[in-house]
Parts: structure tokens; C-alpha cells; sequence
């Protein structure tokens, strides 16, 4: 069976400790966490965790069901398909000299990102949209060498009814 | 009313019925143990923490309750680790309190301090480090609802110091929150039609009980569809005592050294109905050739337990006695001559793989650790309650004692923990202080906990440790003559005490036994003796555990003597 991405999204206890359980999880059962991401929701009791994984279908189930025996894992939902919306943050900072910078600015037009911050020598480029955009937003910037990347990985919400 | 930490502590025990306390005490626990002085839950002190955890253990399968132990910070704390690892990989429902170093100095690297929480977080079905004294009580209630609760496990509540000592107006907790994990105890209704169905068709059915229908007092149920239909039964390790091993449907236990008859009839049978088990890589062998006939029907508590090792058609995610309840219920009785005729064929067989392979063993002038445990059996009419060590001494056990009801066999399945025997007599004898509790043990594992006997002489506990003494671990020493050329690295025990002398010198008896005629006089004194004692049996130190089904090899595929 072929190992396939998968992303699936939580709402957890808004308590110490409840990250390192979910994590430990996946390291102590030898799963595999391409990305993760936590934060606080609109709920003060409750966070959300968000994490990216690769293995294939059986292991797959047998995550979520592992992840919804933690007392602290309040619901589980994947987050794959069109009926979800994903997104992802990257902050690409790249040497940029004066002369190349209308060019620079130019592909991250064409991404649809924003300029963060700007320096004599550098920019740094904000870009958010799904993983695949931000993959491609990084190859365009690539020439120019990339001096640092911070991504968030995806996080993501299931639509609602129209 | 006002109460401290350590007040509220005690009342909440004797409201979820908790009578016994194993402990140990240190200075993160003592204002605790001030207050248990005054209390009429009875404390057991052990020796070393690691014991508390088995005893608990014990006295939790064997009373059916949940068991709690109380120890300090620290080095305390973290002497519980294996003991908790094993209740978690046998599903055993504990509380352990640990005392912690008071909030303000958490992070400090203070005396006695450590990480309990996060250090056991992967072996614990949940934990919990107690902010407030507030906060007592309720995470009290739910540790012990949690324990016991769907598939049962430890937990453990970490108490800082001061939490102890500080004073809260006490009010009982509120019931608890409606958490999304709640195991589910009513099976699907259409799994349990199809696996009723199944089980109305299948030609050569056989049921492979666990641990699970033990914890779940499913044991009646499960012997009730058992002999309805006729369906043989075979048990993994942790399910010895969940169906009479003296029943004649009984084949044994199942796995790398599970009997002829159990593991041909798992490579034969055309339905596979595994209760409460988790199908374990020293039941399943090479998993693709496991049951490669059988349609496998599987009822647990526990999702994750499905589908995890092998393949499953009909699952049934459900308590394991309600569900067996209703699966009897669905079934009407078959007329009794066609099940009669649709068995024939199928207990003919199983009927001549038992009997030209039986468990055995050669004799030849030396004890034979085989023939100590038959004995026992024979002695205590299969009525003991039996505790176990790790190694050979457990596998004999499991063979030769054929264990007649749930909670009498207990060992350390899962994480196959040496040591633990001992302790968990001790926790099973105060647990069923009427009973024979008798701890069969190897001359290896009884060192790792031997201080043990202190324990069970201070409070009168009768246990008897068996020791099947060979001078080796055994175990090992077996894989090494088999598949390491012969090379006993590390396992031949060149100084070893005199086990009579150390029992005498911790106020227990000791007795000895050094020639096959004088198994069944020793075994019957000691019996009859009226506290602790330890029974040295000089066993032949090559003898091996047979049948044996190498590592990864398919379970059908056997050594044998």
C-alpha cells in the first residue's frame, strides 16, 4: 500500500502538557509528523492541533483511532478533499540586491504574496495560500537563495453548508 | 467543611471504596501519610516502590477492583515506572499517587524532584499533575473513573507538597464532564448479527480468549457460548482462567509456547472468534500465515486493538460480556444431534492432536520443573491463586496449571516484567486472604524483588514462592542453545544465595527439594505451613520449554521434545 499524505485536525484540552501527549504519540508509535501546528481557539478551555502525516491507509486509521483514545483529544477530523479549506503561512527571506529587486517584486506578484519586511540587501516575503501554492512560491524564489524559510504548516477548516 | 489536601485525599479514597493503600514513605508524601495514621484504610509498606505497583497489580486482578499505591517524589516516582508499564501493557485499572516538591519550586531542580508526568505520560492511560488543592477532588474522581473505565489502565495524579498541606473548603465533585472518550460497551447490532451467523455456519470454529474477558467478567458468558455450541477454546497468556482449563473444549494456551492442539487448531479453524485479545506477536507468530482459513470475528473495548496486528472481517468494538451476552442471546440452541454431527469431525481431530501430542516432558532421575507445577496443580486442586515471574518458570506455569477461574492466574503478560511475582502475591493474598497463593518463580527473577518477604512477614501473608532453581536464566540460556550456537552469554548465575538460609534470615521458612521423590513431600509441607516460605526445587538446569515456535516463524510450525 502506498504511503499517502494526510492531514487531520483536532480540538484538544487548553491544558499543559496536552502537545507533548499528541506528539509523543506519533513518536512513541513510530508515525510520522511532516508538520504540526497548535494554537488557542475561541474557546479558552479549548486549542486546535493540526498535523500533516504520511503513511499509508491502515496506519492511517490506526493514528486516528490511537490519537482519539488521548482523553485530552475532544474531536478528530480530517481535513483532506475539497470540502475543506487548508492554508498555509511561509516567511522566505532572500538576499535581494537594489538592481533585482523589480524582478523579485514581480514574482511575488505573481504568487500573491506581500513583502514583510524590506532591507538594503534583503526581503522577506510573506506568502500564504495551500501547500502546494507556497511549494511553488518557494521554487520561484529559489534562484535568488533562499537565507531562511519559516513555514507554519497547514492548518484548516471543514466548509459549511452553502 | 475546611479540609487540608491530604484530608480530602483520604476521603476520596473511602468514597470510591478504597480500603488498602500499598506505599512507600518520603518526604513529598509525608503529610499524607500523617493523616493515613488516623485513617481506617490500611497502608501495606513494601519494600521498594516498584513492589507497591505490583502489588496493587495483584490485588486489583485478583479482587477485581481498582489498586492504588502512594510514594514519595523522585526517586520514589520513578521506582513505579515499570511497575506501571506493566499494568498498562496488561490493562490493569491502578491509581498511583505520587508526591511531588511543592508548586513554587516545580522546574527547579529542587531535592527529590522529577518529571513524573511526562516521564510516564507513554505508559499511562492518563495523568495528572494537580494544580490547586481545589483541583484535588475532581481529578481524584476521574483518575479512578478513568482506570477502571473501557479498556482499564493506570493513571496517575502527581501531588505537589503543598497541595497536601493547604486547606480547602471541601465539597463533593461534581459528576463528571461528558468526555468525547467513552468507550463504547454496546457492540454494532448488524457486526453482532453477522457474527451470529458465523457462528451458526462455521464448521471448525474455535474462540480465542484474553485478558480482556477477564477484566470484563465475561468468563461465564464466554464458557456459556462455548459449550453451547461446542466450540473449543484456546487462551493467550493474560486469558488463562477465562474459560476451566480442565474443561475438555479447553486446548491450552496459544502461541510460542502455547500446546500442539491449540496452535494447529488456529492454522485449521474456518472461524476465529478472538475475545478480548490484542492478537500479540507471541500469539500470532508470522502474522500472514496466522489463521489463514479463518474468517476472524473480533470483540474488544478497544478500537485500536482492531486491525492492528491482523486482518479482521467482523469487528465488534464492545464490552466484552455484554457483547457475548448478546451474541448469546441471539442464538437459538442448536438441535443437539446436528451439532452433534456438525462437530464430529472437527473435535476428532482436535481430540487426536492432543492426544499424540500432549504437553510433556522426559525424565531422567532430576527434578523436573514440569513435574513441581503439576503437582501444585494436583495438590491445590487447580484452586490457587498462582502468580508468576518472568521466563521459564511463567511458560511451565501457564502449561502445566490449568488454571479454573478468572483472576487465579496473574502475570506479567505484555511487558513480561521479572519481579513481579512476588509482590503481586503479596497484593493477591491480601486481596483473598482465605486462598493458596502461591508465587511460582525462577532463581533469576526471585532476586529482583526478594525483599519482598520482608512485606509478607511483617503482615502474616502465607504466600509460598515456589522457585524452579536451575541455576540460570533460563529463558535466555534456551534461545541461546537453540539459535545461538550454544553460547550462554550471561546467563549461567555462578553465585547465587542459599534461598533456605535467606528465607530463614527474613523470618520466613525454608525448605528444599534436590530429588524428583522429594517434589510432592516438600510441596506438601510447605503448603501446610502457616506463613511466607520459600520452596527451593533443584530442577535439571537444561531442561527447555517445549513446544516452542521460533520467533517469526508461522504458530503451526513447532519445536518439540
Amino acid at each position: 500500500m502506498k504511503a499517502q499524505k494526510h492531514i487531520m485536525t483536532m480540538l484538544v484540552d487548553n491544558e499543559p502538557g496536552v502537545v507533548s501527549r499528541v506528539a509523543g504519540l506519533f513518536s512513541g508509535k513510530g508515525f510520522n509528523i511532516e508538520s504540526i501546528c497548535g494554537s488557542p481557539t475561541h474557546n479558552p478551555e479549548v486549542s486546535r492541533i493540526t498535523i500533516v502525516t504520511r503513511a499509508d491507509a491502515p496506519v492511517i486509521e490506526q493514528i486516528e483511532k490511537q490519537l482519539r483514545k488521548l482523553i485530552n483529544v475532544l474531536k478528530l477530523r480530517s481535513l483532506n478533499g475539497p470540502q475543506c479549506v487548508r492554508r498555509e503561512l511561509a516567511l522566505v527571506c532572500i538576499p535581494v540586491k537594489p538592481e533585482q529587486r523589480p524582478e523579485v517584486l514581480r514574482i511575488v506578484d505573481l504568487v500573491g504574496g506581500r513583502v514583510a519586511d524590506a532591507g538594503l540587501n534583503h526581503l522577506i516575503v510573506e506568502v500564504s495560500g495551500e501547500q502546494e501554492e507556497i511549494e511553488t512560491a518557494i521554487r520561484l524564489l529559489e534562484p535568488y537563495g533562499i537565507k531562511k524559510l519559516a513555514r507554519t504548516g497547514p492548518i484548516g477548516l471543514i466548509r459549511e453548508p452553502k | 467543611m475546611e479540609m487540608t489536601g491530604a484530608q480530602i485525599l483520604l476521603r476520596m479514597l473511602a468514597e470510591e471504596s478504597v480500603d488498602t493503600l500499598f506505599g512507600y514513605p518520603g518526604g513529598a508524601v509525608i503529610d499524607i501519610y500523617d493523616e493515613l495514621a488516623r485513617s481506617e484504610i490500611r497502608h501495606v509498606l513494601v519494600r521498594h516502590e516498584q513492589a507497591a505497583v505490583h502489588a496493587a497489580d495483584g490485588y486489583a486482578r485478583a479482587r477485581g477492583t481498582v489498586g492504588v499505591c502512594l510514594v514519595t517524589s523522585g526517586p520514589g516516582a520513578t521506582n513505579t515506572v515499570t511497575g506501571i508499564a506493566s499494568a498498562y501493557a496488561d490493562s490493569i485499572p491502578l491509581v498511583v499517587l505520587t508526591g511531588q516538591v511543592p508548586t513554587h519550586l516545580i522546574g527547579n531542580d529542587a531535592f527529590q524532584e522529577v518529571d513524573i508526568v511526562g516521564i510516564t505520560r507513554p505508559c499511562t492511560k492518563h495523568n495528572y499533575l494537580v494544580p490547586s488543592v481545589d483541583q484535588l477532588a475532581p481529578i481524584l474522581k476521574e483518575a479512578f473513573h478513568l482506570a477502571r473505565s473501557g479498556r482499564p489502565g493506570p493513571v496517575l495524579v502527581d501531588i505537589p507538597k503543598n497541595v497536601q498541606s493547604a486547606r480547602t473548603l471541601f465539597r463533593p465533585p461534581a459528576p463528571l464532564r461528558a468526555r468525547p472518550y467513552a468507550a463504547v460497551s454496546e457492540p454494532h447490532a448488524g457486526q453482532l448479527r453477522t457474527a451470529a451467523r458465523l457462528i451458526q455456519t462455521a464448521r471448525r470454529p474455535l474462540i480465542f480468549a484474553g485478558g480482556g474477558v477477564i477484566r470484563a467478567g465475561a468468563a461465564p458468558e464466554l464458557t456459556r457460548l462455548a459449550r453451547r455450541f461446542r466450540i473449543p477454546v484456546t487462551c493467550s497468556l493474560m486469558g488463562l482462567g477465562a474459560f476451566p482449563g480442565d474443561d475438555p473444549l479447553f486446548l491450552g494456551m496459544l502461541g510460542m509456547h502455547g500446546t500442539y492442539a491449540a496452535n494447529l487448531s488456529t492454522g485449521a479453524c474456518d472461524l476465529l472468534l478472538g475475545v478480548g485479545v490484542r492478537f500479540d506477536d507471541r500469539v500470532t507468530g508470522k502474522t500472514d500465515a496466522f489463521a489463514p482459513q479463518a474468517t476472524i470475528v473480533h470483540i474488544d473495548i478497544d478500537p485500536t486493538s482492531i486491525r492492528k496486528n491482523v486482518p479482521v472481517r467482523v469487528p465488534l468494538v464492545g464490552d466484552c460480556r455484554v457483547s457475548l451476552e448478546r451474541l448469546n442471546d441471539l442464538l437459538d440452541d442448536p438441535p443437539a444431534d446436528a451439532l452433534e454431527e456438525a462437530r464430529r469431525e472437527w473435535l476428532a481431530r482436535i481430540e487426536e492432536w492432543k492426544t499424540c501430542r500432549p504437553l510433556c516432558y522426559r525424565t531422567d532421575g532430576t527434578i523436573k520443573p514440569q513435574q513441581v507445577v503439576e503437582t501444585l496443580y494436583e495438590l491445590t486442586r487447580g484452586e490457587a491463586i498462582i502468580t508468576t515471574e518472568v521466563g521459564q518458570n511463567q511458560m511451565w506455569a501457564a502449561q502445566y496449571y490449568r488454571v479454573r477461574h478468572p483472576g487465579h492466574f496473574i502475570s506479567s503478560g505484555g511487558l513480561g516484567t521479572m519481579g513481579f511475582g512476588l509482590p503481586a502475591a503479596i497484593g493477591a493474598q491480601i486481596a483473598c486472604p482465605e486462598k493458596t497463593v502461591v508465587d511460582i518463580a525462577g532463581d533469576g527473577s526471585i532476586q529482583m524483588n526478594i525483599q519482598e518477604l520482608a512485606t509478607a512477614v511483617q503482615y502474616r501473608l502465607p504466600v509460598k514462592v515456589v522457585i524452579l532453581n536451575n541455576g540460570c536464566l533460563g529463558m535466555v540460556r534456551q534461545w541461546q542453545e537453540l539459535f545461538y550456537g550454544g553460547r550462554y552469554s550471561a546467563t549461567c548465575n555462578n553465585a547465587q544465595p542459599d534461598f533456605v538460609k535467606l528465607a530463614e534470615a527474613y523470618g520466613a521458612f525454608g525448605l528444599r527439594a534436590e530429588r524428583p521423590e522429594e517434589v510432592l513431600p516438600v510441596l506438601e509441607r510447605g503448603l501446610s505451613l502457616p506463613g511466607p516460605a520459600i520452596l527451593d526445587f533443584r530442577v535439571t538446569p537444561e531442561e527447555c520449554v517445549y513446544p516452542m515456535v521460533p520467533a517469526g516463524a508461522p504458530i503451526t510450525e513447532m519445536l518439540l521434545v
